[in-house]
């Protein structure tokens, strides 16, 4: 398929030379992008704090949509679970919203308690010209919770936008909290947002090799953790760049230095903790990593044996949010013996892309900010057998009868991980091999 | 009835979306068109994945993508370049455009944007079809129907001089793909020529295919859109909107006699949709759908002591409600709470007329409520069911109470799109669902292990 011409910089098939790659600009208009928006981008960064309010600034309809949207499963309090707007009508888009904006602070946390609030503006709130800061600083001194504005309205950017928002607003929280105790082994981890209960386990394997982890940032989430988080002796960071700023500033302020590591796929999972051990240069660290890792492989390689077998050769296709994911997807797929012939991500870097074009094969599609028309032509193209990615492609791969793996925010299955590997496994197998590929179209003309 | 009205001043989870995703998916209802947002790129991604999630069908909303600059000196530059872009990609006969929050408070004359566009843009063009939705201004059913009326603004009387006159139009407002069907079904046993607008009982519930459609094949034919000021009369579903609806609009320009009419949930609003059809055409109601309701009356005999009593909360679009609302009080089921995010000021009096006669109590019922009113209410009412769409399901779960699912979005179940609501059918297949509900509640609240009825 022909792309469209402000668009054609925006695809690579590795091979060619030289690598060009355009990316991390405005989406295209009319070329239906999958992207979302600054505002989003915030809110899938702070969502999962689970003890806070979050108070979505504006029409109805920002804060509709991401009700409940993430499988950012909490240990404790669900307030983030609940949807809370403003809900703008004609009459305080005339005459400024910081009235009702004030009056539904106090009224919401007087009736849920939160340990802190955050304000999400919206497109809207930019235009009208509210005064966040000015609210929120009243709200704040009235209330004795921090009251955090987060400046997402959602033209300002692309969701890359958001995620520096959310940091911005994080950093006010840091630095606040009482950070005695901490051991010297000590750790935030950051970019995991515990969908499907995964920061459970990526702790649990912490916890086993002798570190102790402060905050969560933000997966089961909590405020007070976050305001001690300055106390951690290293920021680990996962995924690509939403909580990059933050890290970065606790390194300026704090200086709490940072490592960037990935939790999907067996290689990447081990060396997420082997860096962290050498990190702390802890020979007993290290020795119970390695005995963590043996003892998993051993659990887990025998599994995957027989996915393996019945996977070899298939094709794969990936596209997602950020590009991490996408390396790792890269190797898991390797892993079990499959072909990854196209991988792009929404907001990936030109870095990143680079180094994607250098561990995929001859021919790969390597695409930035794509749309439905144009993933389509991949996938039949490349003869797909399995598409990685969200709520948005699935139908996409569907339609063409190609299986697909839910790499979603509300998927209830563990991806991370040692274990994380087989459910993926178990996941692509069973779309894969279903036997309702004998009945779609294309396979009954090939 | 609006006693112990809540009014709190924040929204928590909203039992209302915004504007302009009814009026995508009002365009998805129309032959070769792509619905385009003029505003910044995360609503129509927002939208796009809520729609999904119900239909599992792709959905391509366009979007102008605006980003700062825009905000500042105007999207129109950026929305000429999207419908050329989309032309160019998609090839559609015509583009729906809604404008957003952000496009309607920058003060962006779309219109103006249009006749621009038409100057400047050589080639073929779709028809470029705009309605007006700020989302700080009514609810998804408004951007829904001004969606609908501004299609029908647009092309009705385009084309020929009534030579196919004799159909009637049939404005069934938002109802699913199934009811969509079973529509079209009705006007063939009927015989007659209908015209539904929208009609996404093919773009929205699709087959399998050989190749990647980039537009769904299905929808309201223009040509047939063109025609509908020819009609005998038209049928619209629904109380709750402007008086500017799409079947005003063809009565005041064409004279084409409209009908207004509840949706046609249950027996009684069924036997008046009939009835028109019948008045319209001159034919009997055909035997295939007298036997339709024949068995639908021995069915709620048979199964009226399971669930005589039993209290319902409904809620969701003013319209559905009152539907089922009539329904729930014509089978014995008494609804004591109707609640919508939707502010018509007309549902308590719309649900007084359905019920008429049937309830010995009218429920309360209230506009502009959140799932959090409809929470605080519930702990006093007991229900024992709720019926509405899946986000119910927290308060269900909460109240240990089955949820009936019904209307749109069914984000937690597969088949939102298949679910039959209207007619004597979608009536069989409702009662059978409600029925079966409480005796299963029954059945597993039970110890005994009952194996029959």
């Amino acid at each position: 398929m022909e792309l469209l011409k402000e668009r054609a910089d925006q695809v690579h098939r590795t091979g060619e030379q030289p690598f060009t790659l355009t990316c991390n600009k405005d989406s295209l208009a009319g070329a239906v992008s999958q992207r979302a928006c600054v505002f989003c981008g915030s809110r899938v960064v702070l969502y999962p704090i689970a003890d806070a309010l979050h108070l979505v600034h504006g029409p109805i309809g920002c804060a509709v949509y991401t009700w409940d949207i993430r499988g950012a499963l909490s240990s404790g309090s669900e307030l983030h679970r609940l949807s809370f707007s403003t809900d703008l009508q004609e009459i305080d888009v005339i005459f400024g919203g910081e009235k009702k904006l004030t009056n539904a602070l106090f009224e919401l946390i007087e009736r849920h308690n939160p340990k802190a609030a955050f304000v999400y503006s919206t497109c809207i709130v930019g235009i009208i010209g509210d005064d966040l800061d000015a609210v929120c600083r009243k709200v704040e001194k009235e209330t004795n919770i921090p009251v955090i504005p987060v400046k997402s309205e959602g033209f300002k950017g692309n969701k890359r936008a958001g995620y520096t928002a959310a940091c911005d607003a994080m950093t006010r929280l840091v630095g606040t909290g009482d950070t005695a105790g901490i051991s010297p082994y000590s750790i935030n981890i950051l970019g995991d947002f515990n969908l499907a209960g995964e920061i459970w386990l990526i702790r649990e394997y912490f916890e086993r090799i002798g570190v102790e982890v402060v905050a969560n940032i933000t997966g089961d989430g909590r405020v007070a953790d976050i305001q001690r988080s300055h106390g951690a002796a290293l920021n680990v960071i996962q995924c690509s760049g939403s909580t990059m700023d933050l890290a970065k500033v606790m390194e300026d302020e704090y200086g709490v230095p940072s490592i960037r590591v990935s939790y999907f796929g067996v290689e990447d999972m081990a060396q997420a903790l082997y860096d962290v051990a050498e990190h702390f240069n802890n020979p007993e660290m290290l020795a119970k990593t390695q005995a963590l890792v043996k003892e998993e492989l051993q659990e887990l390689l025998p599994k995957l044996e027989f996915y393996k077998k019945a996977l070899t050769g298939k094709k794969a296709a990936i596209y997602v949010g950020g590009s991490f994911k996408a390396f790792s997807l890269v190797k898991a797929f390797r892993l079990l013996g499959m072909d990854v012939v196209m991988v792009g991500s929404q907001t990936g870097t030109e870095q990143e892309y680079k180094e994607l074009a250098e561990i995929t094969d001859p021919g790969t599609i390597i695409a930035d900010d794509t749309n439905p028309l144009e993933l389509a032509s991949f996938l039949e193209e490349k003869h797909v057998d399995i598409f990685v990615g969200g709520v948005k492609e699935r139908p996409i791969a569907y339609k063409l009868g190609v299986g697909f793996c839910d790499h979603n925010h509300e998927r209830k299955e563990i991806l991370a991980g040692f274990v994380g590997m087989l459910n993926f496994a178990e996941e692509v197998y069973s779309s894969v091999m279903s036997p309702v590929w004998n009945f779609t179209y294309q396979k009954e003309e090939s | 009835m609006s006693k112990n009205s809540p009014n709190y001043i924040s929204t928590t989870n909203a039992c209302k979306l915004c504007t302009p995703l009814g009026a995508t998916l009002a365009f998805k209802g129309i032959e070769g068109a792509v619905p385009y947002l003029h505003g910044s790129q995360g609503c129509a991604t927002y939208m796009r994945r809520y729609i999904i999630s119900h239909f599992n069908e792709p959905i391509d909303i366009a979007s102008s993508s605006l980003s700062e600059k825009h905000a500042v000196y105007g999207g129109g530059a950026n929305l000429k370049l999207g419908l050329m872009n989309v032309t160019l990609k998609y090839r559609p006969q015509l583009i729906g455009i809604a404008t957003t929050c952000l496009t309607e408070t920058i003060g962006d004359d779309v219109k103006m944007f249009l006749k621009e566009y038409e100057k400047e843009v050589e080639g073929e063009k779709p028809i470029m079809v705009e309605v007006g939705t700020p989302s700080y201004n009514g609810t998804h059913m408004e951007g829904f129907h001004n969606a609908v009326a501004s299609v029908i603004d647009t092309l009705a009387g385009t084309d020929g001089e009534g030579e196919e006159s004799g159909g009637i139009n049939i404005l069934p407002g938002f109802v699913s793909p199934a009811d969509i069907r079973y529509l079209k079904e009705i006007a063939e046993d009927y015989s007659v020529r209908a015209t539904i607008l929208p009609d996404i009982s093919d773009t929205m519930d699709g087959q399998a295919a050989k190749k990647y459609e980039k537009i769904q094949p299905g929808g309201t034919p223009l040509s047939a859109i063109a025609t509908m000021g020819n009609a005998m009369a038209s049928i619209e579903f629904g109380h709750t909107m402007s008086d500017e609806s799409g079947g005003a609009i063809l009565a005041k320009k064409f004279g084409v006699e409209n009908m207004r009419i509840s949706q046609p949930i249950g027996i009684r609003a069924s036997d008046q949709f009939f009835g028109h059809l019948t008045k319209i055409t001159g034919m009997p109601v055909p035997e295939k759908h007298q036997a339709e309701r024949g068995r639908l009356v021995d069915a709620y005999v048979d199964g009226h002591k399971y669930i005589y009593g039993k209290k319902a909360i409904v809620y969701g679009e003013e319209d559905l409600v009152v539907g089922l609302t009539a329904f729930l009080a014509e089978i014995g089921v008494m609804p004591v709470l109707c609640a919508s995010g939707g502010k018509s000021k007309k549902l308590a009096e719309k649900i007084a007329e359905a019920t008429e006669g049937l309830l010995p109590e009218q429920p309360q019922v209230h506009e502009g409520m959140d799932f959090y009113d409809i929470s605080e209410l519930a702990e006093s009412l007991e229900p024992d069911l709720l019926v509405g769409n899946s986000k119910g399901y927290h308060l269900a779960q909460k109240l240990s109470i089955p949820l009936i699912r019904a209307g749109f979005p069914i984000h937690d179940r597969m088949g939102g799109q298949r679910i039959l609501h209207l007619g004597y059918r979608g009536a069989q297949q409702l009662f059978d669902l409600v029925v079966n509900t409480c005796i299963a509640k029954k059945q597993s609240d039970s110890p005994i292990g009952y194996s029959y009825m």
